[in-house]
């Protein structure tokens, strides 16, 4: 009983959370707290298989398939707030309220008698017993529960399938389209550079610095662009390049130019963060001529 | 021998609260957890009902529901994700083609 009293405050705070919360990221782990405790009152009732499958079956797969489609449906499709026909929350929680007084006032009525507990029944095993009973009185149930499982597991191939319309692109079709692109448009035929080039942070969330010290936005990943998490390269260069004791002569060829700015070579020809266009080839030779002006 | 009632009253409170869920919340996803809670309430009560007659009927009871949810889950959330692919939303108030 002591479990009792400990899990059942923790798994109604959790259940509470799962109606105020915003994200249904926060939802999904809230549930995960409360399908968790029930399984430890499982284990309290005398019922260690239900306990297993609990948390293998539902804390395991379900939630984890939860999880799974939130990512796949975006996690910040967040609630709105907007109610479509008017007052439904309202009348929502009335109702909830009087189903919820209605089954305790009705539970406090009545009173179930000595428990007999699962002493004898357990006497073998729960999992033997379970199985005795399962597999003699209930063996049609669970002989009828292997086609629903069929039946869903077909259900959710069809229904998530989908024909694909268009021929599936080549790798010889995608670099033809590159060239292409570059033709037309002067759209940069190599790599985009990586993210992090610049001294102070080597994250993907910091972008790389171009030859005249701007970011550029083709390093850093768009999700993280549209999430509003990039971070801006630091202002002032040379307070950086202080701060770390870099010596303009050191192995990495950056160096001041006559203006403030610093400029910072690429890595390499494949990994060049230069303008786009066919200039973009030779970024490295001319702002070391600047910078030795 | 402890008593099983306040096994019970937690299951109802549980139960509760996934109904206000299911009502009041937009998210398709979140409501299908609010059913999910629900279930697991039912579990609960079948399980403390097990114990308060020694008899292991209920908690076949709650595993056939546990196997029930599972084949749910899986057909629901197919659902929702094709309903996403179309409508690029999640919400249930966005499902409403038959309405018009």
């Amino acid at each position: 009983m002591i479990a009792f009293w400990v899990l059942a405050p923790i798994m109604v705070v959790a259940a509470l959370g799962l109606l105020f919360v915003r994200k249904a990221v926060h939802a999904a782990l809230l549930l995960a707290v409360v399908m968790l405790s029930l399984a430890v009152l499982y284990l309290a009732l005398e019922a260690p298989f239900l306990f297993a499958v609990q948390i293998i079956v539902y804390t395991g797969a379900i939630l984890m398939l939860f999880l799974f489609v939130l990512m796949l449906v975006g996690v910040d499709a967040s609630d709105s707030v907007v109610e479509t026909i008017r007052g439904q929350r309202l009348f929502g929680v009335i109702g909830g309220l009087v189903l919820g007084a209605t089954l305790v006032v009705g539970l406090s009525q009545i009173t179930l008698g000595t428990v007999t507990g699962l002493e004898d029944a357990n006497e073998a095993g729960n999992v033997e017993a379970l199985a005795n009973i399962l597999f003699s009185k209930y063996v049609f149930a669970f002989e009828v529960t292997s086609a629903l499982l069929i039946t869903a597991a077909m259900g959710a191939m069809v229904l998530a399938h989908r024909e694909r319309l268009t021929p599936r692109p080549t790798q010889a079709s995608l670099a033809a389209q590159r060239v292409r692109d570059y033709a037309e448009s002067g759209l940069h035929l190599g790599p985009l550079p990586p993210p992090g080039v610049f001294a102070r942070h080597n994250a993907v969330d910091t972008p790389a610095l171009l030859p005249d010290g701007t970011a550029s936005e083709a390093s850093v990943s768009r999700v993280l662009a549209a999430r509003g998490t990039v971070r801006s390269a630091p202002r002032d260069v040379e307070a950086v390049q202080r701060s770390i004791d870099f010596a303009p002569d050191g192995a990495p060829t950056a160096r001041n130019s006559p203006d403030g700015r610093s400029t910072v070579s690429s890595r390499g020809p494949g990994s060049s963060p230069g303008p786009a266009g066919p200039t973009s080839g030779s970024t490295a030779d001319p702002t070391s001529d600047e910078g030795g002006n | 021998m402890d008593s099983v009632t306040p096994f019970i009253v937690l299951s109802s409170i549980l139960f509760t609260i996934g109904a206000v869920g299911v009502l009041t919340r937009r998210n398709a996803i979140v409501v299908f957890m609010c059913v999910e809670l629900m279930l697991n309430a039912s579990n609960l009560a079948l399980v403390a009902f097990a114990k308060q007659h020694g008899d292991l009927d209920g908690q076949i009871a709650a595993f056939f529901v546990m196997v029930v949810a599972a084949a749910e889950v899986v057909v629901g959330l197919a659902i929702i994700m094709s309903i996403f692919r179309t409508r690029r939303s999640a919400s249930v108030d966005d499902a409403s083609l038959l309405k018009y």
